[in-house]
Formats: structure tokens, sequence, C-alpha cells
């Protein structure tokens, strides 16, 4: 599924997780950020680029591994992403939403 | 003489003992399995003991009943390993050498982890099924409970068995009717997924089976704390649901053997290569069952093939010839919905569970993912197949360690 956003073209998933995270820029974090009705402060861009480094390094990502991380405590990562955190924010951040495995 | 050492004579322990006894003989080696616990549980009966269909007796066997008499059973607690070293650390100061070591120490529930879950509501109005304490104090009582909130609830991903909570909450319907008091217990299922289950086409049949018998669904609960005094669940966005009963799962963990041996993620999981079952760190470490990392179902079926690709891949390795890269996260679980019947899933790490047919493709005589009286008469023979067939490491027939597609109903 193609998705035009920030002016440029975008490959997403039916849930609009992007699905080349090489397609990512900031500007289309800000564009994505907007349609999940948040405003992104250097604080949020701390927790993104610290989900995408995480990414970059095949880490699975849980809430559990982001409250350990030392860059954003559970309490905060909710003030920052409300409802549900990590879904939000990793589609923000431009990468697959985190499967819990089963 | 070599040494293969087993750690755990649980489910995939007992399987992998069973299995290598017929082919690693002495003089040549020697197998020795380790378990500080004497009593060997049939872990699935925790899930119908609080409802009185299962005695203690019915899921409760002795360890030594089930492990080989060519194989050493040790009777004690461990210490540490030293993997750099080859060495098992046993409490009582004796020292196991291996050649080859199977790690399977199992997951167990850590209500410690969740603040206040084990508070002064521990076992009085808070309670977890997948111990034996606690599935027994929930049956005594739940048998003069008067009704209320009833809250089926999952701490955090990965647990065991995935599928239990959401039978239970199934059960719980049931057995509410047949005491004649549903209409006085509100039943809801919590859970930190974002629906009833982590693959889609089985999530839409079970979430259709929770609306038909009345069970409320909160999705994408990240629980912070246990309130005791007023009796709810918060969860980090400041959501509260309250509770009358509350049944929780709680965070599930490895061993603590993994964490003081250093050898285990943030949840004391083994790093496991997921088609061989090796270690990733060590090559002659090997990890089966609960106790690793891979992304497949923490579940006795699960144990059952691996422990098939296990045994392959143990006897390639003490030949020095190359792994098997076969094991494909096949898992098969049987989902009890109540009144007697069951749903059947068949899935693995690339396939999500569908309907079809099963084993046989297109004759069953057992159905996925629809409800049947023919799935829960599965559900009950297995007690006797895991005591008689699957601990023996007996190969079950038509059911192969890797899935099969046929008889499944693909897009």
């Amino acid at each position: 599924m193609e998705k035009t956003i920030a002016g440029k073209s975008i490959a997403v998933n039916e849930e609009g997780y992007m699905t080349d995270f090489k397609q990512w820029d900031k500007s289309i974090g800000e564009a994505l950020a907007t349609e999940a009705e948040i405003n992104l402060t250097p604080r949020h861009w701390d927790v993104l680029t610290y989900l995408q480094t995480e990414y970059r390094n095949e880490v699975p990502l849980s809430i559990r591994k982001i409250g350990k991380s030392g860059v954003v405590d559970i309490k905060e990562f909710y003030q920052l992403f409300p409802k549900a955190p990590l879904k939000t924010a990793t589609k923000i951040a431009g990468i697959p939403k985190p499967a819990s495995c089963i | 003489m070599k040494h293969l050492v087993i750690l755990g004579a649980g489910t995939a322990g007992t399987m992998m003992a069973n299995h290598l006894s017929h082919h690693l003989k002495r003089p040549e080696w020697r197998i020795s399995i380790v378990d500080e616990k004497t009593e060997h549980h049939y872990q699935p009966g925790y899930l119908f003991l609080p409802f009185d269909i299962y005695e203690p007796e019915d899921i409760v066997k002795s360890i030594d009943e089930f492990i080989p008499k060519t194989v050493d059973l040790v009777q004690g607690a461990i210490d540490k390993v030293v993997p750099s070293e080859n060495k098992v650390l046993m409490h009582d100061g004796s020292v196991l050498v291996y050649d080859v070591l199977i790690v399977a120490t199992g997951a167990k529930t850590a209500p410690e982890e969740i603040e206040g879950m084990k508070g002064n509501e521990w076992y009085k109005s808070v309670f977890d099924f997948y111990t034996f304490e606690g599935s027994l104090s929930l049956r005594n009582k739940l048998r003069d409970w008067k009704g209320g909130k009833l809250v089926v609830h999952i701490t955090e991903m990965p647990i065991k068995c995935p599928v239990a909570p959401l039978e239970f909450a199934f059960l719980a319907d049931s057995y509410f009717k047949h005491k004649h008091i549903r209409d006085k217990v509100e039943i809801t299922y919590v859970t930190p997924l974002s629906g009833a289950f982590t693959k889609p086409k089985a999530t839409e049949a079970l979430e259709h089976l929770l609306q038909e018998k009345n069970i409320n669904i909160e999705s994408d609960f990240a629980i912070e704390h246990v309130d005791n005094e007023k009796k709810e669940i918060v969860d980090y966005g400041g959501r509260a649901i309250p509770f009358d009963i509350l049944v929780t799962v709680p965070t599930n963990k490895g061993d603590e053997v993994i964490a003081r041996s250093g050898m285990g993620d943030d949840l004391n999981y083994v790093p496991t290569h997921k088609a061989t079952l090796q270690s990733k760190e060590y090559a002659n470490v090997f990890v089966l069952g609960d106790a690793s990392n891979i992304p497949a179902s923490k579940a006795g079926s699960v144990a059952h093939f691996e422990a098939e690709i296990l045994t392959d891949n143990i006897l390639h390795f003490v030949k020095g010839e190359p792994l098997k890269e076969e094991f494909d996260g096949h898992a098969n679980c049987f989902i009890e919905t109540g009144n007697g019947k069951a749903l059947l899933i068949d899935f693995n790490y690339t396939h999500e569970p569908v309907e079809g047919t099963f084993p046989f493709p297109g004759v069953g005589p057992l159905r996925l993912l629809k409800e049947s009286r023919m799935n829960h008469m599965g559900k009950l023979a297995f007690r006797w197949i895991y005591w008689n067939v699957l601990l023996k490491g007996t190969h079950i027939p038509f059911v192969s360690a890797s899935m099969s597609e046929a008889g499944k109903k693909y897009n």
C-alpha cells in the first residue's frame, strides 16, 4: 500500500506502519505524529531515536525493555505517547509494530 | 566416558532423557538429569483444578517414574552453570563436568515484578493459576463465592501457554452457568495485547467467542500496580479496573539459575538459535522448552516437537556433523471453550492458526479453529497421552515435528 505524507510517497501496511524504514525521514516522522495527535518535543525524539537504534540492532522491543533502557521510564513513555505507547511510537519512528511473541 | 547433562526434569528435560537414552549409551556416554524437585506436575491441569474438573492427584506424579533407569537422576539444587568451563556447580558443593549440556529449566511466575501483586490480597482475592498453590487456593475461593467482578488478567508477554487465560475465562463462564450464578458474575478479560490473541485469524474467532459468552475485553492494558485497598488494577496510563476476584498471570521469567550463570536475557531466557536449538553463545549448550528465547509458544507441544529435532541435532553434534536447521516453531494447542467443547489450533513461526481439519487433511477428526466436542475429548485424552506417551518421548502417530500445511485454509 502506498501513502502520501509530507509530500512524499511511503509504503505502509494495512495498519499504517511503514514497511520500508529507509523511506523514513524526520519530516515524515513529524507528519505521522500529527496524524496520531502528538506534538513532538525533544523528549519524544530521544525515545524515537532510541527505538530506531534498537530496531537497527535487531533487538526485539517491549514495554519492559524500554522501561529499563535508561532513556525513559514507563510512566513517562505513557505520558509522551498516551494509550498504547509502543504501538504509537513505533509507527511514528517508521519501524514495524513489535510482534509480541507467543 | 563422555557426559551429557540435562538441567531440569520437567516436560522438556524428561522427554530429552527418554529420547537420548536410546542413542547415547554406556560405556561411551553417561546421561545425567538434574532437578531439585521430587514431583512432576502436569501443568495444563492447573487450568482445570480451580473448577473442580481435576483433583490434585490427577496432575501430580513422582519425577523418577518418568526417568529411564539408564539415566542418573541427580536430585539437588543448582548453584550455577559455568559454561566457559563446561561445569555445573551444585548447591551442595559437588560439580558436574559435561561434554554436552541441555538447558530445560523452564519458566516460572514472578508476581513480585508488579507492585502490590503479592500484597495483602494475595491468595485472598488476588490469585494466579500457573502454580499448584495458586490454582488450589483459587478452587477453594470459587467453591463458595457468591458472585461479583471476576477479572482475568495477563501481566506481560511472553507467558507459558498464551491461550490458558482465555480458556480460564471460558471455563469460568461455563462454571458459573452450572452453578446458576452467571448473572451475578461480571467477567472481564484484561490483556496487554491489542486483542484476544497474538495472531489475527485466531483473534477474530476468539473475540467472537468472548462476545458470545458475554465476557468483556480490555486490551492494551500494561499494568503498573495492584491497589489492594481499592481492589483494582491500574495501568501506566492511569486506567483502573476494579475486581472482587483478580485471576492474574504474573510476569513469566526463566529460572534464577540462568541469571546467576549470566546466560540469560532480561527475563532470564537463554538466547537460542530458533531453528537448531543451539545456544547462541556456547556450541555445546542446547536449550529447549520454556527456557529458551525463541519466538515460539511456551507450551508442552512445542517442547515435544523440539525434542524430536533436538535429538537428531545432538547426535549430529557429537559426531561432529553440521546441525539441521529444522525447527519451524510448530505448536499445537487445544483451547477449552467451556460446556464440553474446545478449539484446536496448529501453527508455526510463519503460519498463523487457521480453520481446517487435523491431523488428516479433509477428514479430521479434529477441527481447527472451530468449537467441537471432539476437540474437547482430545484435550481430556491429552492428559493420558502426556503421562503415557509424550514424556516417554514416543512419537505421536500422524503428528509430525514440522507443521503440515495440508488440510488448512490459508487464503
